[in-house]
């Protein structure tokens, strides 16, 4: 393995792991805040047992998205030094401020946690609703960051100099509105079916049915809605990307050649020798529509991009083609579930219905790693769009595929132990939280 | 705008070392306790620092950004040439804070499970400030060669060499000193209180005979040690202000106060940076071949010196009130579910 290759390799895992950490560390205390508003509210012991059950899980989350999310702030320098020289001062904004949001998350949560019987109730309450909001905003910051590396702004490029950086117009780039968008309500969407999942399985086996009812309930409501709204901000990414990562988009689609009524291509084989898809279903004119809202205008395809610009189109179009179609079996989903507390239908209950809520658990997290291998995966060979290339970017440093070994089983002894820890104290519901 | 920046700067680094630092410290002095009271050790530190660990740890991320957006140039060169010790550091970090949340947070408290947790927890807490002071050490001592050819001179000897390591070894020592005064006054049995008072005299006299591996080592590989320290007014009434700090603290161990002694030791320690601190300033890299990378020249253009300004003092307005008063709130004895 190249030190290139190594190095991009260990970004991809440390950004992989990362993402599942934080994207769970900033949802579940959104879900908690509501389960512990209900427990004030109604004094039911039950919504309490529910919030100091998930803040186990928050804190668990918590301690790994943090010290991943440390390892990736070092990262940065370590594996693209050049990269940063550049980038740090024009895209530093958002991380300072997300520095800021993540520290009063971190002292939140210290409130939070061991504030039980400790502080005036509702203080007790907005500490937890601060660990949420802070979560979500650090969230939004650092994907501006990202989208900055998409669409770069807020400085003049010439003769190899960055000039007259503005920080502010570099944090408020063109793509920050669209990909904030779309990732918040993509963790909302994984973390919302994940936990409602998990639930549902224990609702299956007939365990603790109250408190898993009410459990599940507050978060396939975030869930649901989540997968129903995201189709929406996708439009809004893959508008933005069109016209201003044409490459990206083309690669997403498997678009070859520059057309009128350009189609939509669902599923297939992108061949790169013959330039064609194999077995794909393709729309006629959806493509056109959905980037330029009308079915003739053409869509600029890989034959206007120099083949040393254009991103792997293979692994671009599959991730495109996984992350959709997931997104769609869960926004049916959704609609299900939503039918089925407007019918009042007494579904929760049926098997069917839990196993398809059992079989969607990790739906989310695939379609959100799916997500983000397009839009990173997209970009290359530029790091930062149009202006650097990665392969300029990469440490001088030989021997980075150690380092890549060395994380990879870092990441994956790390992973072990949260899911084991997460079932145990799954296992251990019974025993702690049953009114005896 | 420069000025705030480089004080806030100075403010994370030293922060980090207090607290951060205590939090390290906690483990290291779990390390050197004895099986039959390793347990009790545990729990005095789980109730110190449990609440305060994730906020204490965010001022090397406060650092680190500061660095990358304020000063990208240094933050590039320390990354590329120090890259092997901030590797080990940041493994020692992970492991540390995550054995340190799993031990408390798994269901089911197997001896096993917890054995090999507090056995990470321990030794990554040794391991970590050990590599902060050999990459402080190497940032500081000429030992950075931007001109080597091969790998070992460029990515090896930097840091592998016994300057660095001594101060690694004094950094350690201090962060075990610094907990055990902090832990004195969170215990709440005698039985503790003394033990960490005995534990607190003892890692003060570590701390001072690796301060002398530090000068020892210095003396040998021809870093004018003495200059940096005894060169000018400031650093020399610091190392003073330090010694009659340290005098005052053992009067002040010896009549068992408990918390004025946490005063006299982050004095001590904030003296001892900012004698070392000041003579290099505004240096924050010395390459070897005598190049500077200074905090006054090497930083980013002005409009970002500017807003990272705004954001930090800004930001600071919310932190420091809240951490005052999660540290308040959550002094001596803690209850926790």
């Amino acid at each position: 393995m190249d030190d290139f290759l190594a190095a991009r390799s260990q970004m991809a895992l440390s950004l992989g792991f990362h993402i599942i950490y934080s994207c769970i560390g900033m949802v579940m205390p959104v879900f908690m805040a509501i389960a512990h508003y209900q427990y004030i509210k109604t004094g039911n012991v039950v919504y309490k047992n529910i919030t100091q059950a998930w803040s186990k899980g928050v804190a668990i989350f918590f301690a790994t998205g943090a010290v991943s999310g440390t390892m990736l702030s070092f990262e940065l320098g370590l594996l693209w030094p050049k990269f940063m020289l550049h980038a740090g001062p024009i895209f530093g904004m958002p991380f300072s401020l997300e520095g800021v949001a993540f520290f009063i998350e971190a002292i939140a949560l210290g409130f939070f946690l061991y504030g039980w019987n400790k502080f005036n109730k509702w203080f007790h309450w907005f500490t937890g609703v601060l660990v949420g909001v802070s979560g979500i905003l650090s969230g939004i910051l650092v994907v501006s960051a990202n989208s900055w590396m998409n669409s770069p702004a807020g400085f003049n490029y010439v003769n190899g100099k960055y000039t007259n950086i503005d920080p502010m117009k570099a944090m408020f780039n063109g793509a920050w509105f669209s990909e904030a968008l779309h990732m918040t309500i993509a963790a909302f969407a994984a973390t919302g079916f994940a936990v409602a999942g998990i639930h549902a399985l224990m609702i299956y086996h007939k365990q603790n049915i109250s408190f898993h009812t009410r459990a599940f309930k507050i978060a396939i409501v975030f869930g649901a809605v989540a997968a129903i709204l995201q189709p929406l901000s996708g439009d809004l990414s893959a508008k933005h990307a069109a016209k201003n990562q044409p490459a990206k988009l083309a690669a997403m689609e498997a678009y070859f050649e520059t057309q009128e009524y350009a189609p939509l291509v669902i599923g297939g084989i992108p061949d790169t020798a013959t330039k064609k898809v194999n077995y794909g279903i393709e729309i006629p004119g959806l493509l056109s529509f959905l980037v330029h809202d009308d079915f003739k205008t053409a869509v600029k395809g890989l034959d206007q991009i120099p083949v040393n610009e254009q991103p792997p189109v293979a692994i671009t179009h599959y991730a495109f083609q996984i992350m959709v179609g997931l997104g769609m079996i869960m926004l049916a989903i959704g609609i299900l579930y939503l039918i089925c507390i407007w019918k009042k239908n007494n579904w929760l209950f049926k098997p069917w219905f839990l196993k398809l809520f059992i079989f969607a658990t990790p739906l989310g997290f695939i379609a959100l790693e799916a997500g983000w291998t397009v839009t990173e995966v997209g970009r290359q060979p530029w790091i930062i769009q149009d202006i650097m290339r990665t392969s300029e970017a990469v440490t001088p440093m030989p021997g980075i595929q150690y380092s890549f070994y060395l994380f990879t089983f870092i990441y994956f002894t790390l992973s072990v132990a949260v899911i084991v820890l997460l079932q145990r104290q799954i296992k251990m519901v019974p025993v702690v939280y049953d009114v005896k | 705008m420069l000025t705030v920046i480089i004080l806030f700067l100075c403010l994370a680094i030293l922060l980090y070392f207090l607290l951060g630092g205590a939090d390290f410290g906690a483990g290291i002095i779990e390390l050197f306790t004895s099986e039959a009271n390793r347990q009790r050790t545990r729990s005095t530190s789980y109730q110190a620092i449990g609440p305060v660990w994730e906020a204490n740890h965010m001022w090397l991320v406060i650092a680190v950004v500061i660095l990358f957006v304020g000063f990208p140039n240094i933050y590039s060169v320390m990354c590329t040439y120090l890259h092997i010790p901030i590797l080990a550091m940041l493994m020692g970090i992970i492991a540390r804070g995550t054995a340190f949340t799993f031990r408390h947070y798994d269901a089911i408290k197997g001896y096993r499970t917890q054995t090999l947790y507090n056995s990470i927890f321990i030794y990554s807490s040794f391991l970590t400030p050990l590599f902060l002071g050999i990459i402080a050490g190497s940032a500081l001592s000429r030992r950075i060669d931007t001109e080597a050819t091969n790998f070992a001179d460029a990515y090896i000897f930097c840091w592998l060499n016994g300057f660095s390591i001594a101060v690694g070894l004094f950094t350690v020592a201090l962060c075990g000193f610094l907990a055990a005064i902090y832990l004195i006054g969170e215990a709440d049995n005698d039985f503790d209180i003394k033990r960490f008072f005995k534990k607190a005299k003892m890692l003060n006299i570590v701390a001072f005979f690796c301060g002398g591996l530090v000068f020892l080592a210095a003396e040998t590989s021809n870093i004018r040690m003495a200059k940096w320290i005894f060169g000018n007014p400031v650093s020399l009434i610091a190392v003073i202000l330090a010694s009659l700090s340290l005098v005052l603290l053992w009067v002040s161990i010896n009549r068992g106060k408990r918390y004025i002694i946490r005063v006299f030791a982050a004095f001590q320690v904030s003296m001892i940076l900012l004698s070392v601190g000041y003579t290099h300033y505004p240096y924050f890299i010395t390459e070897k071949n005598g190049n500077h990378l200074s905090l006054l020249t090497d930083h980013a253009s002005a409009s970002t010196v500017n807003v990272l300004g705004w954001a930090l003092v800004v930001g600071s307005l919310f932190i420091l009130p809240a951490l005052g008063y999660l540290f308040y709130s959550f002094r001596g004895h803690t209850d926790h579910d």
